[in-house]
């Protein structure tokens, strides 16, 4: 049995930059399992706060713990850009870059990274330079790439952000069926309509600060917070 | 101007004839060269790709120093290759002024900073753009080395061509570490400075076509080999 990394805790963690608070003071536990949506206005520090519990952004105070130790912890997890990174090799050896990386031999992360490559829909294209692909064909492989070594918890920024519908549900489809595994999935959008259709419990950021964090169907009939009910009418938050 | 045509066609006699002189000094001209170079590049393609990742306290330092040194004048680096290889020298036991190692180190000084320099610019570029990743990926040090020298092998081609160019067309410190001794050190370039001083311009002008040609041989081979204007690659 792999030893859970959840859940995920974080004590008044913030990140200060140039005297400008980008986000926190954070206090959240995470549970995990489940698709888990943070939602906020541009610059509420979704992004900040993804990567503070991912462990890429240092911490100016407070502290993020895992269940388990940081090595470990780690490599349980994975983190889809919104700007894809798409490495200058072929989609295949993408896919093999995080296996071959944890020493994965040759042959069999190249039977893994086929898979997967099928999976995203892009057999067939193995040998292709990956940084010709397509936008929607580069964050599907982003996402696989995430996947491929089985993370418990993967990270999304706004995965959507730039693509049309059939490869937001494409990508959607990618994303509940790796929840259905038991991937703990925390995922920033700014579609209400995405929030709806994936999150199990949402979280509600606003100038840096997090001020919701409920089951998602108490958090789409009756938020407590003025901000979130304004944001779910529709409202422009300032 | 009648000199120079006397010169051209005894010079592409020379080259047409197979003139044995003229072959040996080629092929030792680019095995030197092409030693140092890839001396040079075990160097400072690990050692640029380092500049870029790590943060140490010295590191602007470093890059400074790198960047001045891609300037230093030849004949000077000849001259302590000299001083530190001669009898007196620190090295003199090694025996190894006036040989074609003691060529292949002054050239290898000369080119490193170079390659060095160049990697480190290619490379800046590149980590900015996987930097994300391969920290969430959780990458040790070893590993960012070597992805970003794989990944950035194209741009470091450049680096390493122009370490080539640089060495193979350089004269004065190898014409001091080494003494331009017949059949023993002379290089292409030491020979032509040699045949001009004795007046002999056939046979300095046929080591001269010789030498341009090798350099623009290499460079296309290079990019022919690794497909550099091929469409779809990298």
């Amino acid at each position: 049995m792999v030893t859970s990394i959840l859940p995920l805790r974080l004590d008044r963690a913030f990140v200060k930059r140039r005297g400008k608070m980008l986000a926190g003071p954070v206090d959240l536990d995470l549970t995990g399992d489940g698709v888990t949506i943070l939602m906020g206005p541009n610059g509420a520090g979704k992004t900040t706060l993804l990567r503070m519990m991912h462990g890429i952004e240092r911490l100016s105070g407070g502290t993020v713990t895992w269940a388990a130790d940081e090595e470990t912890a780690r490599a349980a997890q994975s983190f889809v850009f919104q700007t894809p990174v798409i490495m200058r090799r072929s989609v295949l050896e993408n896919l093999m870059y995080p296996l071959r990386l944890t020493g994965v031999a040759k042959a069999a992360a190249r039977k893994r990274a086929e898979d997967a490559c099928a999976m995203i829909g892009l057999a067939g294209q193995e040998g292709q330079r990956a940084t010709r692909l397509s936008g929607g064909e580069k964050q599907k492989l982003a996402l696989a790439r995430a996947l491929i070594r089985d993370p418990q918890v993967l990270f999304l920024d706004e995965p959507c952000a730039n693509l049309d519908g059939a490869s937001t549900r494409e990508i959607e489809t990618l994303l509940q069926a790796a929840a259905g595994r038991g991937t703990g999935i925390i995922m920033s959008t700014h579609s209400i309509g995405q929030a709806k259709r994936l999150a199990r419990d949402m979280l509600f950021m606003n100038r840096g600060r997090l001020i919701e964090h409920s089951p998602a169907d108490v958090f789409f009939t009756s938020a407590t917070t003025p901000e979130a009910r304004a944001f779910l009418n529709g409202d422009i938050l300032e | 101007m009648s000199d120079i045509w006397e010169g051209l066609r005894a010079a592409a006699w020379l080259l047409i004839s197979f003139d044995a002189d003229l072959w040996e000094i080629t092929l030792r001209s680019l095995r030197v060269t092409l030693t140092a170079l890839l001396i040079a590049c075990v160097i400072a393609m690990p050692l640029g790709a380092l500049l870029v990742l790590r943060r140490f306290w010295a590191r602007r330092f470093v890059i400074a120093l790198l960047n001045s040194l891609m300037g230093l004048p030849p004949v000077v680096v000849g001259l302590i290759v000299y001083l530190m290889l001669s009898r007196s020298g620190p090295f003199g036991v090694l025996n190894l002024l006036f040989t074609p190692t003691a060529m292949v180190i002054a050239q290898v000084i000369i080119i490193t900073p170079l390659i060095a320099s160049i990697t480190h610019q290619a490379l800046r570029e590149l980590w900015s753009e996987y930097h994300d990743l391969l920290i969430s990926l959780n990458t040790s040090i070893f590993q960012r080395v070597r992805t970003l020298l794989w990944d950035g092998r194209r741009t470091l081609l450049t680096a390493a061509l122009a370490g080539f160019g640089r060495a193979i067309g350089e004269v004065g410190a190898i014409m001091v570490v080494g003494g331009n001794i017949d059949n023993a050190t002379r290089v292409l370039t030491t020979a032509i400075a040699l045949e001009t001083g004795k007046g002999d311009f056939a046979m300095a002008l046929g080591l001269g076509m010789v030498l341009i040609g090798l350099a623009v041989t290499v460079n296309l081979a290079i990019h022919w080999l690794t497909g550099t204007e091929r469409a779809g690659r990298w």
